[in-house]
């Protein structure tokens, strides 16, 4: 399953949780998510996806933006990720992924970012 | 019906530490060989527990951990809100032998984790023979700033939901959830800037790569477990410390992270006890 596929089932997969849904209500805005060359606008509620927007975009504007290649989000999205595949922090260590822009809202609520982006390694299990 | 009460015993210590007066929490159990287990950085003496409930190992220890202070029930000392918390090799290292100086504590193993792993090192250099043996848990020689620690004080992120999210990733997935959380908890609970001061000492003032050749093993036995998943202190920075301590002994652990005895105690105490072993053995 490619990132597009991936990221089409998002919202589902976090809005049906609500716990995490919950975790992340106090963050409104979109960020961006970049797998390669494709991109992606996710915008969030109060903790739910409202909506996932793929590239390309002419002038997108998002809050803060985590990029990596295609095939490291494969890695990430892996049911058990390898030692250093499994967190957003490990492949920024290695340089693999960046976060840029705004980073107050990532910070704030960086455990339900982590879960989010983590949760298409549901989907890969099925 | 009788209450259902763990056999840890909580007490705090008086200690004068660079001439200021401290309170320290520690707790114990068990009795035999003094093993004495240090918190990482951020957390406190809870990461424990399942060691100090472990019959099989308080059977021959005396397992005790302490609070440092400003963490846990530590508090911080006298004038705290008018300073930034900075901890150091040199702070770190004269606290650990206070407090086992003032227990009077006999040939002591020191156990610690991520900087409790590190300072055991230095301990093993500066006062090897004063120790039975160390071992360091996610240990490493240095670590080189890979986050921007600012976030973790500040006024716009609350400090302990941040200080959980930036060690989220450090902890195995095959951890059990509730082990996992609790975990995390224990960062959420961490006093305003307190992991961050940690984080001087681990990143910035405790690189002591230069000073492991110091280390002899003849006197201070060092053995080195580190998690398969940790990514701060990966298996790489812990063979490399090992590659400069002559008959360091070295097992990377399947299945665990950065905090191998509070976030899969099960896993952990299968490295943990054939180590404990040895040590008994030329005790």
């Amino acid at each position: 399953m490619n990132s597009s596929e991936v990221m089409t089932h998002l919202p589902d997969l976090v809005n049906q949780d609500t716990a995490l849904v919950r975790r992340g209500r106090w963050l409104s805005n979109v960020f961006l998510v970049e797998a390669g060359t494709t991109q992606f606008l996710v915008q969030v509620d109060k903790g739910r996806l409202l909506n996932v927007e793929h590239g390309p975009f002419v002038m997108p504007s998002w809050s803060f933006a985590i990029r990596a290649s295609e095939s490291v989000w494969q890695r990430f999205w892996q049911p058990l990720p390898a030692p250093g595949d499994n967190d957003i922090f490990a492949l920024r260590k290695t340089g693999e992924m960046s976060v840029e822009g705004n980073l107050q809202p990532f910070m704030a609520n960086l455990i339900y970012i982590k879960q989010v982006l983590a949760m298409p390694r549901a989907l890969m299990e099925r | 019906m009788s209450a259902l009460l763990e056999a840890t015993i909580g007490r705090y210590l008086s200690l004068d530490l660079d001439g200021r007066k401290h309170r320290l929490y520690f707790e114990e159990a068990g009795q035999g060989i003094p093993l004495v287990c240090l918190h990482t950085a951020g957390s406190d003496t809870r990461q424990y527990r399942a060691l100090l409930n472990d019959p099989a190992v308080t059977s021959d220890f005396r397992v005790i951990a302490f609070d440092m202070p400003w963490h846990g029930k530590s508090s911080p000392p006298i004038g705290w809100h008018e300073e930034e918390y900075r901890l150091t090799t040199e702070t770190y290292t004269t606290m650990i032998m206070r407090f086992v100086e003032s227990l009077e504590l006999e040939q002591p193993v020191v156990m610690g984790c991520s900087i409790g792993g590190r300072v055991v090192l230095n301990l093993a250099r500066t006062h090897g023979s004063a120790l039975r043996a160390v071992i360091g848990l996610q240990s490493s020689g240095h670590v080189d700033p890979y986050y921007d620690t600012t976030w973790l004080h500040h006024s716009d992120v609350h400090g302990g939901e941040v200080s959980a999210g930036y060690v989220y990733g450090l902890i195995a997935p095959q951890s059990p959830d509730p082990d996992r959380w609790e975990t995390l908890w224990h960062y959420m609970q961490s006093g305003p800037g307190v992991f961050k001061g940690d984080l001087h000492f681990y990143m910035v003032d405790g690189d002591i790569r230069d000073q492991l050749r110091d280390i002899d093993t003849n006197d201070c036995p060092v053995f080195l477990l580190t998690g398969e998943y940790d990514y701060s202190c990966s298996p790489e920075h812990t063979r490399d410390a090992a590659s400069r301590i002559e008959g360091a002994q070295v097992t990377i652990m399947e299945q665990l992270g950065h905090f191998p005895m509070s976030e899969n105690p099960d896993q952990f105490r299968r490295y943990l006890l054939p180590v404990l072993d040895e040590i008994r053995q030329f005790s």
